[in-house]
């Protein structure tokens, strides 16, 4: 296992000083455009992610603000059912999918494991550059007329309107090949690059996660891109797959889709899960309670997450047996949720807390998260569902998963890893006051929605009758107040790139190894190979150095 | 258990719905004393367990039967949960001994009901009270869903194949009906009324057929048929943009068609395009079909008669 560490090629041209900081180690765009660093490759991941998240969330204030009011109140039919499609695809694909692992998981994963780099730092690269092309695609169906169809694409609507789905659904295809490659490639440093000592129990649960995830990536990804071939090839030589006119089946298109789509899910909670431990153990000076349940609590949910897909076809006519057999399994998904709930909470007992906005963002997502794995129990028993089932309830139910679990999880590591990343501080009452108006802005927003559909509001509607229209405010106020937090984050950010306090080795005296290298790490990720003598969150046995905050 | 006027929830204006219901309000009131539980014991530990200078945190230890008990615990609370939410799907999904049955066809953006004797009505059904109705869904074109939250059922209309829900109309009065699956640029308009009458009602209904209400002018009828007919999902009376040519000033015009020719919008060019639609299209509108409406020649007038008034 000592060797494994030596063995990673690294091609830099001018041979910088592997110490130097690798902000400092090389200069110049090239520099950052042609990098083989995990380091900076995820920090360009990054940019791109919080980019699209831009995009993804100018879509969703515009479609809150067109439901402000009843009726005509910004915008047409067709372009707010290009606006909601385009919220969809662009925070699904575009954002959610690559945040936490390709960003954070870039940055953090070699760190954590001790390693210099990930296992194939070129084909890293590339994995990226295949990303951008993907969205480069997406980017032209936006302008060359959108997409109408909703993010899910179902036929036989994707096979009829003339707005731009095949450009989009290439760009999902190809980005779909990112995601793939992200996943081997983490997968191959997990088993390969661990540094002397970095044994399977003593791996932090961020890496735990990520791994699950890398699973899913590599195993359901594939399926999506056959479909989306297959829709192509309909569309383009009227090959009758799913359009029930040519002798297709649509349901077929729904069972295809939803086999990645579900997945998809574990691909996007997981990993906000992995950070949450990270930042428990950490504000908390204590290991994760019940760490190997934890850990085999992500893989049994990248295992269920693909026997789960047929929930979202209870109503589309399935057999009952299906429908049987899919609501069933659908409640084993509550046992691995539970699970990490219950140990989360168990660690806060006995432990040493202190409430600082990565903390904030960890506790929010469990309560958050809690409320969107207790809704799921309305969706998984069959007799509610079929009464809920495409309607505002189902919206808040995945909104609280996909943002108040993965986001938060994405916002409170981003706060968390900012200072190794960038070697700076941020105003930390400024980030407090964005956690809260995020926080209430979420809830106001969602639970409105909750409400309006277990009453009957349909989803993805222009329009809407009187009786719901007061949800329909209350709902988009929300999103003003979500709006302005994310907005105050931003601004807290970039005071912080631009005049943040420079940042001590490990600011919140944090015991897990990439806080044992200095700040900003060196290109080498560490001045010699570390050797692993304890678990990342063993405080007690942590020396008065490696937890000092200076 | 539940208050039939529950905040969270519709009317029940089904035989089936209040057993929904009683399920619904049953998850509600656990996930929230759950929700509650979860939220007290982290409230406790961050405010028990402050970091104080001196006080570490206690390393964790080994509790395997903890584990285990949270772990394996709630598997039998969900499968009550399971069997419950089957039970009565199961029981709402089977049409009772000797139901009605109701074709309903689904179609870019209206619904079409036809009543066991052949006669058939758009967005608007009449169903009696008190007895059984089985609803056999299909669709003309894309996916739809027929969606009554007051009966708490839907089904997805699917082109290619027949699906069914069936329920008890149990109160007088209105159910709303929706498109719930995505269908296109009016999806929200695709709306429905269903009208539970008592079975005299009913039976007059069926034995009359629709007529405009005595005294009502041609125009105002006409301007009920407009919304009734489904043509609002389409055609604007304001002139604003949408899938098929606005009403508004449109009698007398001169009209291109796609063909090149020219049409005086008439009596007769009007009365042509509803029934045989495809006759003749208005330059610029190709990309949606409009289907065919089989209106009586009283209907059309006051259609005709509507459109006069839209200047």
């Amino acid at each position: 296992m000592g060797a494994a560490t030596t063995t990673v090629p690294r091609a830099q041209p001018h041979h910088p000083d592997p110490n130097e900081n690798y902000l400092k180690a090389e200069r110049g765009i090239m520099s950052w455009l042609v990098t083989l660093d995990h380091k900076r490759i995820g920090i360009m991941y990054l940019i791109s992610v919080l980019l699209a998240f831009a995009v993804g969330g100018f879509f969703a204030l515009a479609v809150r603000l067109e439901l402000f009011s009843r009726g005509h109140t910004i915008m047409d039919a067709d372009q707010y059912n290009r606006a909601f499609t385009l919220h969809g695809v662009v925070m699904v694909f575009l954002f959610i999918i690559p945040s936490i692992p390709a960003a954070l998981g870039n940055f953090i994963l070699p760190i954590q494991l001790g390693a210099k780099d990930v296992a194939f730092p070129r084909l890293n690269l590339l994995s990226y550059y295949i990303y951008v092309f993907g969205a480069c695609f997406a980017l032209y169906s936006m302008v060359s007329g959108a997409v109408d169809t909703g993010w899910t694409f179902y036929t036989p609507y994707s096979m009829r309107t003339t707005s731009s789905v095949i450009p989009m659904v290439l760009g999902a295809f190809i980005m779909g090949f990112s995601s793939i490659l992200t996943g081997v490639n983490f997968l191959v440093t997990v088993h390969k690059l661990r540094a002397p000592g970095q044994t399977w129990t003593k791996l932090p649960l961020f890496i735990w996660g990520l791994y699950s995830t890398s699973i899913i990536q590599v195993l359901a990804t594939p399926v999506l891109a056959i479909t989306l071939l297959l829709l192509c090839l309909e569309r383009f030589l009227g090959l009758g797959i799913f359009d029930p006119k040519l002798g297709g089946d649509p349901v077929l298109f729904q069972h295809f889709f939803w086999f990645y789509s579900h997945p998809a899910v574990y691909i996007m909670i997981v990993p906000g899960m992995a950070v949450v431990n990270e930042i428990i153990a950490t504000f908390t000076r204590r290991a994760i309670v019940g760490y190997m349940f934890v850990a085999m609590s992500s893989l049994a949910l990248a295992l269920l997450g693909f026997l789960v897909w047929g929930h979202h076809l209870f109503v589309s006519g399935m057999s009952e047996y299906a429908t049987m057999v899919f609501s069933g399994l659908t409640f084993l998904v509550a046992i691995p949720s539970g699970v990490k709930v219950f140990n989360w909470v168990a660690t806060l007992y006995k432990g040493s807390i202190r409430l600082e906005s990565p903390m904030l963002y960890a506790l929010s997502f469990i309560f958050l998260f809690t409320i969107g794995g207790l809704t799921g129990l309305f969706l998984g028993m069959l007799a509610i569902d079929v009464h809920l089932h495409d309607t505002y309830f189902v919206v808040a139910h995945f909104h609280y998963v996909m943002v108040g679990g993965t986001v938060m999880g994405f916002v409170g590591g981003l706060h968390y890893w900012w200072p190794k990343m960038t070697g700076k501080l941020y105003n930390e009452g400024m980030a407090k006051v964005a956690w809260f108006l995020v926080f209430i802005g979420f809830n106001v927003t969602f639970i409105a929605q909750f409400i309006m559909g277990s009453r009957g509001m349909p989803r993805r509607y222009y329009d809407y009758l009187p009786e719901f229209e007061i949800f329909h405010k209350v709902s988009t106020i929300g999103s003003w107040i979500l709006g302005t937090g994310f907005l105050t984050m931003l601004a807290m950010f970039i005071i912080s790139l631009k005049s943040g306090q420079k940042s001590t080795r490990n600011p919140w005296g944090s015991a897990a190894l990439e806080w044992q290298t200095p700040t900003p790490p060196p290109l080498a990720n560490f001045i010699k190979v570390p050797t692993v003598t304890r678990g990342p969150y063993d405080y007690h046995l942590a020396t008065e150095e490696e937890l000092s905050e200076q | 258990m539940v208050s039939p006027d529950n905040f969270q929830l519709p009317e029940q204006l089904s035989t089936g719905a209040a057993e929904v219901d009683d399920l619904y309000m049953f998850v509600y009131w656990f996930s929230l004393i759950f929700t509650a539980i979860i939220v007290a014991v982290m409230i406790y530990c961050i405010v028990k367990f402050r970091r104080r200078p001196g006080v570490k945190a206690e390393p964790v230890g080994h509790n395997l039967v903890m584990e285990l008990i949270w772990t394996f615990g709630p598997v039998v609370f969900i499968a009550i949960l399971f069997h419950l939410g089957f039970k009565v799907y199961v029981h709402n999904a089977v049409a009772a001994e000797g139901a009605m049955e109701i074709r309903v066809r689904g179609r870019q953006w209206l619904w079409e009901f036809q009543y066991p004797n052949g006669s058939t009505a758009t967005n608007e059904l009449k169903l009696p009270l008190g007895k059984p109705v089985k609803f056999i869904i299909s669709s003309d074109d894309v996916l739809h869903s027929f969606y009554v939250p007051g009966a708490r059922l839907k089904r997805d209309a699917v082109p290619g194949m027949y699906t069914n829900i069936a329920f008890t109309p149990n109160r007088l009065g209105h159910m709303q009906v929706f498109c719930a699956e995505y269908c296109g640029t009016s999806h929200s308009g695709m709306l429905s009324d269903i009208t539970v009458l008592t079975p005299d009602d009913f039976q007059k209904f069926l034995d009359e057929g629709d007529k405009p209400p005595p005294g009502m002018a041609p125009e105002e009828y006409g301007a009920t048929l407009y919304k009734k007919n489904a043509c609002n999902t389409c055609h604007s009376v304001d002139g604003a943009k949408m899938p098929g040519p606005t009403w508004k000033g449109l009698w007398g015009k001169q009209e291109s068609m796609a063909d090149g020719s020219t049409v005086t919008v008439d009596e007769n060019y009007i009365k042509e395009s509803i029934l045989k639609p495809q006759a003749k299209i208005t330059a610029g509108f190709t990309t949606t079909q409009m289907p065919p409406f089989t209106l009586k020649d009283p209907q059309i007038d006051a259609i005709i008669a509507y459109m006069k008034t839209l200047k």
